[in-house]
């Protein structure tokens, strides 16, 4: 697949990756089917939720998730998700980072536990506190181009706005907003959250982001493996798409007289 | 804002559990449609006698609405019993203050010990329940079982007697994320005849307490009624009202419903109006439609089969291997016979060790979560 799709490949914070899908690693049925699926996925950037690890250093076996993600073959990036406020996430960063694991970080900050939305005054406020401790800081915002102009300028290595709500399977429901965003940043933007469908993948590559993150379609698929095949293929379908350009759809047929030639 | 016993007395909710028993086929097939309740009239209506019909559809519904919400996992914690002291009378409970039961609250360092046995079986999140009794379960010695505890659990949550805001701020300080405070009944006059002495007696009172937790950095609230003690109905409306109200006045914290069926206990008391397995897995699928993101904890008070049945419907929280009496996981030795701990507050009916109900949960295509949180949020190091 990667090989008759190849596209450019894809600079976050002076790190290359060859695949623009990147897979989060919760909700998996067991941490084989997470590690068979994340495998499938080629992808070379994987999340994980720290809440969910043992970062004691004990080797805790009911807290093992990270002992099935090798780092060899994934940057392995931690999440602050539990985070209700930035000096929270700023706090399990650091304790991350402290137990030895990459400073690389996702930014999750969401003190409604329902729909897990972002909030972006402690988002903005963390990241700030993070890039200049030295973190590179990946953070996962609602779809408002403000503020991702906001992250970049206090130095974030991307921006990752929602396409809907997480879980929610819906698709690229902020298309409008995701447009806008895209077409202003200065750093790669990563479409995360409520991507249901390969379809909805390809859709946001084709629109012009950078990578999508994926957990929930391809965690609870009835088949978690070929799921992530899908949604590699459609990923580096869609990027493929966007590099040689999509023709404009047409919502109307050309006007048949034309309106210049009065200029000769 | 007003509390939720402020708006209680002006909800309808007799006047929906009468609507909901003569819900139509029509006004059932509309809900199944769309596969979600947006009103209380949607969840009278899903508890019906009529809806029993299509639990099979609710039920699927159920557990898509809550695998995208939650994934394939169960989150697994154990209940730690500090203290069966207390200064209630209530008609139901084995700890009531009359019981003639052997009284104890633990030393904290036979606290630490069942904990240590707890971590040992691989819970990293506990429950810590205890009677309501000012002298023995004081809060100093609650926050240092709290204090002691963390050590092995990530996460601590608290059963006890209600509090003020003010009592409960070290508790949370010392790293203390979740309360939980049933009702026990919704039902005033039930509430009242059922609670004939102690401070338990006040109604209002016990009703606000999660109020008063989330006023103090709780993160996680419990509620839930004890079902047998009313009409199950009429309590499971109220304890979706109540739910619906945290969601807009606490809205930072993740509410999670338990679904008690009344157990045999000392004092003898028995069920009344007693819900049937199918109703007990409707009711599931019926809170499930109407909040898809609340957290619903099902104890070791069912059997294991029902449990294992029940699990992937839309629980998204277990206990497991439970003692319900202080001191019973340290004292537990090898020719105790059921029935034989004379200090629990009821005998449950999953009496399966904690790796083997992680076993059917695995066997059932989910993976039981023990860690899911960490103290590193709530406390600085």
């Amino acid at each position: 697949m990667s090989t008759t799709l190849q596209h450019a490949p894809l600079i976050i914070a002076g790190r290359t990756f060859s695949s623009r899908l990147f897979v989060g690693t919760g909700k998996f049925p067991r941490p084989e089917t997470m590690r068979d699926a994340l495998a499938a996925s080629e992808s070379e950037l994987v999340t994980v939720a720290l809440k969910r690890a043992d970062l004691s250093g004990a080797g805790d076996a009911f807290a093992n998730i990270l002992e099935f993600l090798e780092p060899t073959r994934y940057l392995l990036l931690p999440n602050t998700a539990g985070a209700q406020n930035a000096e929270e996430a700023v706090r399990i960063a650091r304790l991350a980072r402290a137990a030895g694991l990459p400073t690389w970080v996702k930014l999750e900050i969401h003190p409604d536990p329902n729909y897990l939305l972002p909030d972006p005054i402690e988002t903005l406020k963390a990241a700030e506190i993070l890039v200049k401790d030295g973190f590179t800081v990946l953070p996962y915002i609602n779809a408002d181009p403000v503020l991702a102009l906001r992250l970049q300028d206090v130095g974030c290595a991307t921006v990752m706005p929602l396409g809907s709500p997480i879980g929610s399977h819906r698709g690229l429901e902020t298309r409008a907003l995701l447009e806008i965003i895209i077409e202003q940043a200065r750093v790669p933007v990563v479409v995360d959250a409520g991507l249901g469908a390969p379809s909805h993948a390809a859709a946001a590559m084709e629109l012009g982001a950078d990578a999508v993150l994926v957990n929930t379609a391809i965690a609870i698929a009835a088949d978690p493996v070929r799921m992530a095949r899908a949604f590699a293929a459609a990923t580096a379908a869609g990027r493929a798409a966007f590099e040689i350009g999509l023709g404009r759809q047409q919502s109307r047929a050309t006007a048949t007289s034309p309106l210049t030639t009065f200029l000769g | 804002m007003p509390t939720f016993s402020q708006v209680f007395p002006s909800l309808p909710l007799a006047e929906l559990a009468t609507a909901g028993l003569g819900t139509t086929p029509e006004q059932l097939a509309r809900i199944l449609r769309r596969g979600r309740a947006l009103t209380l009239d949607d969840f009278a209506a899903l508890i019906s006698p009529a809806a029993e019909a299509h639990l099979e559809t609710i039920a699927r519904h159920s557990q898509e609405l809550t695998q995208r919400n939650f994934g394939k996992v169960i989150r697994m914690f154990a209940p730690l019993y500090l203290s069966n002291e207390c200064i209630n009378t209530c008609s139901y409970c084995g700890f009531s203050r009359h019981n003639p039961i052997p009284r104890i609250t633990l030393p904290i360092e036979q606290v630490q010990r069942e904990g240590a046995m707890l971590a040992g079986r691989g819970f990293r999140s506990l429950l810590l329940v205890a009677g309501e009794h000012p002298k023995f379960v004081s809060n100093g010695y609650v926050t240092e079982c709290i204090q002691r505890l963390l050590t092995h659990f990530p996460s601590v949550s608290l059963e006890l007697g209600p509090l003020e805001t003010v009592d409960y701020l070290p508790m949370v300080a010392a790293g203390c994320e979740g309360l939980v405070v049933y009702q026990e009944t919704y039902h005033r006059t039930t509430y009242v005849a059922l609670h004939t002495a102690g401070p338990k007696k006040d109604f209002d009172w016990r009703m606000d307490t999660v109020e008063r937790g989330y006023a103090a950095g709780f993160r996680r609230l419990g509620i839930g009624a004890l079902l047998g003690l009313h009409d199950w109905r009429s309590e499971a409306l109220a304890v979706a009202a109540h739910a619906l109200h945290l969601r807009k006045h606490c809205w930072k914290a993740y509410v999670t419903i338990s679904l008690p069926r009344l157990r045999p206990a000392a004092g003898g008391f028995q069920p009344v109006n007693p819900m049937s397995d199918r109703q007990l897995a409707l009711l599931i699928g019926a809170f499930r439609l109407l909040l898809p993101q609340v957290g619903l904890v099902l104890s070791t008070r069912e059997g294991p089969h029902l449990r294992d049945g029940l699990m992937p419907l839309g629980i998204t929280s277990m206990s497991a291997g439970a003692s319900t009496e202080p001191g019973g996981y340290s004292s537990f030795d090898e020719n105790w016979a059921p029935g034989e701990q004379k200090g629990e507050q009821f005998h449950i009916a999953d009496e399966r060790p904690p790796e083997l109900v992680a076993e059917a949960i695995r066997r059932h295509g989910y993976e039981p979560v023990w860690k899911d949180f960490d103290r590193s949020l709530v406390v600085a190091e």
